[in-house]
């Protein structure tokens, strides 16, 4: 339990959005590579080649966060973030599987196949001892539920036992279920193909991967979202919640392009509920990064001008929203919408400040 | 007085230029910066300084991540106590950022700002860049003129 608790509910890894300057500033340098300007119509998609131990890899841009993903990072439209070193997104457990959580889930399907193991063999004792007392058919009949729990446990084994060991396979070979699915090391494709992550030792691999280092989480999930410079005419470039508003999980689950973003900020201005903004820009120490959105269900759009303050009673559903971020963020729309306020806008000097030190690209690090 | 002065000109970096600094995965996915001079820095630092900083950087960040004999148990500690233990004391990794934003802190203040440079915690960027920022000219709000250069002019 505690450890599908934790696969559930850690930051997988998640990479925050690149700020505005960011994304101008790796756009312009995309620009001067490929020597062209796009002139309306949509570039190709971007890559970088970086030589990774003797492997080329491929970089690729992320339209939807603005940043080339470090390599073994993927974008997870159900989450709607790219998460590093990225290895399936989990329905079961309601998150990714990342660089952050993968020891979890392991240990999460590890301790589950014991414990079907465990129970099967328990069930069919407890059925053979019945049955020398009082017959086999007999004693199915006396605990009808034995059948039940015996059936279940019987597919359960064979799929969880599976999954443990194709999970150990991945860890003992230092590749995700990303790479694997795909193929990108396998000897298939050539002969000079292998995992440059590997650390050519199966001990060393497991060690790495279960034992390791875990780097802080990198985005901010008990912040408020800081608003941006209100410009309605800007498209908004960028999002600030790093998890998926609801309204947007559908759209840039489908399209997690530039195009559909305009057509989410008419959809945006017309949600009231939206909780976050908050703690006005008084209390932002500028010698601190100021925490950004991490709420999934919010985005600080730039061509949001309405914001609504943050009200106290809402800290307490603050809090539980980022813990219901792992689960599919559809089951939130609601409650937002029901702790709508009246808006106010902030003045646009403090957005120059707000703008500069928060939210997009700002985070804090944060306990788990 | 140092720290006031470094909180003048993050509030005004909003009229700045920024540079920044990406990524190099050319070792894997370890956190590292690539130590290419950046163009737009060329009148404001040495080549020199800007190496060692991003070095220096990258040293720390190797040491963060460096797996051996005293990550495994810690690792294998925190396991043993169902992560409790991280209630208590932070982990390796944490210390070590810690170290790296005190002493991008001492290097903002030595060497940075009295260039009208900024340089931001990787760590506020997700990782994803160290950013410089030139900071412009701008009157009242800066204590002294000393910390400012020219304009950068992009």
């Amino acid at each position: 339990m505690g450890t599908l608790l934790r696969t559930s509910f850690s930051d997988p890894g998640v990479l925050p959005r690149a700020t505005p300057d960011e994304a101008a500033d790796l756009e312009r340098q995309i620009d001067i590579a490929n020597g062209t300007s796009s002139g309306g119509y949509r570039p190709p998609p971007r890559t970088k080649e970086v030589i990774i131990n003797g492997q080329t890899v491929k970089l690729k841009y992320c339209f939807t966060c603005k940043i080339f993903r470090p390599p073994r990072a993927s974008h997870c439209s159900l989450c709607d973030n790219c998460v590093e070193r990225f290895d399936h997104h989990c329905p079961w457990v309601g998150n990714c599987v990342g660089k952050r959580n993968y020891r979890f889930f392991y240990m999460f399907i590890l301790s589950l196949s014991f414990l079907t193991v465990f129970i099967l063999a328990f069930v069919i004792t407890h059925v053979i001892l019945r049955s020398q007392q009082t017959g086999f058919l007999n004693a199915l009949k006396d605990s009808p539920a034995s059948v039940l729990e015996a059936v279940v446990c019987f597919f359960s084994v064979w799929s969880i036992v599976g999954l443990s060991g194709f999970h150990t396979y991945l860890i003992s070979s230092n590749q995700t279920t990303n790479e694997d699915i795909k193929g990108s090391w396998s000897n298939k494709r050539g002969k000079e193909n292998y995992n440059p992550y590997s650390y050519g030792n199966i001990f060393t691999n497991c060690c790495v991967a279960l034992c390791g280092p875990i780097s802080p989480s990198l985005i901010d999930r008990r912040g408020y979202i800081q608003p941006d410079t209100p410009q309605p005419a800007a498209p908004s470039n960028g999002i600030a919640a790093y998890g998926a508003t609801q309204s947007q999980s559908d759209m840039a689950a489908a399209t997690p392009l530039l195009q559909s973003e305009p057509s989410l900020t008419s959809d945006e201005l017309h949600l009231p509920g939206k909780p976050g903004l908050g703690t006005p820009c008084a209390s932002l120490t500028l010698g601190q990064p100021t925490p950004p959105s991490s709420m999934p269900n919010l985005t600080a759009e730039a061509a949001l001008t309405d914001i609504l303050p943050l009200k106290e009673e809402h800290v307490g559903h603050q809090f539980l929203t980022p813990e219901e971020a792992p689960s599919p963020p559809r089951m939130l729309a609601g409650s937002p919408l029901a702790h709508s306020r009246t808006m106010h806008v902030l003045g646009l000097a403090s957005q120059d400040s707000l703008h500069e030190d928060s939210v997009r690209g700002l985070v804090k690090l944060s306990s788990v | 007085m140092e720290v006031h002065n470094l909180q003048e000109l993050r509030r005004s970096a909003s009229l700045a230029t920024k540079v920044f600094i990406q990524r190099d995965y050319s070792d894997g996915t370890i956190c590292q910066f690539q130590t290419k001079f950046p163009p737009e820095l060329d009148s404001r630092i040495e080549r020199q300084l800007f190496e060692e900083t991003v070095k220096t950087l990258n040293s720390f960040y190797a040491e963060a991540e460096k797996i051996g004999g005293s990550s495994y148990l810690e690792g294998c500690l925190a396991c043993a106590t169902a992560y409790f233990i991280f209630l208590c004391m932070e982990t390796h990794y944490e210390k070590v950022l810690k170290k790296i934003s005190r002493y991008i802190q001492e290097q903002n203040e030595k060497i940075f700002a009295p260039r009208g440079l900024l340089l931001t915690d990787p760590v506020e960027r997700g990782m994803r860049v160290v950013s410089f920022l030139a900071v412009l000219c701008k009157g009242p709000e800066l204590p002294t003129g000393g910390f400012l250069g020219e304009d950068t002019q992009k």
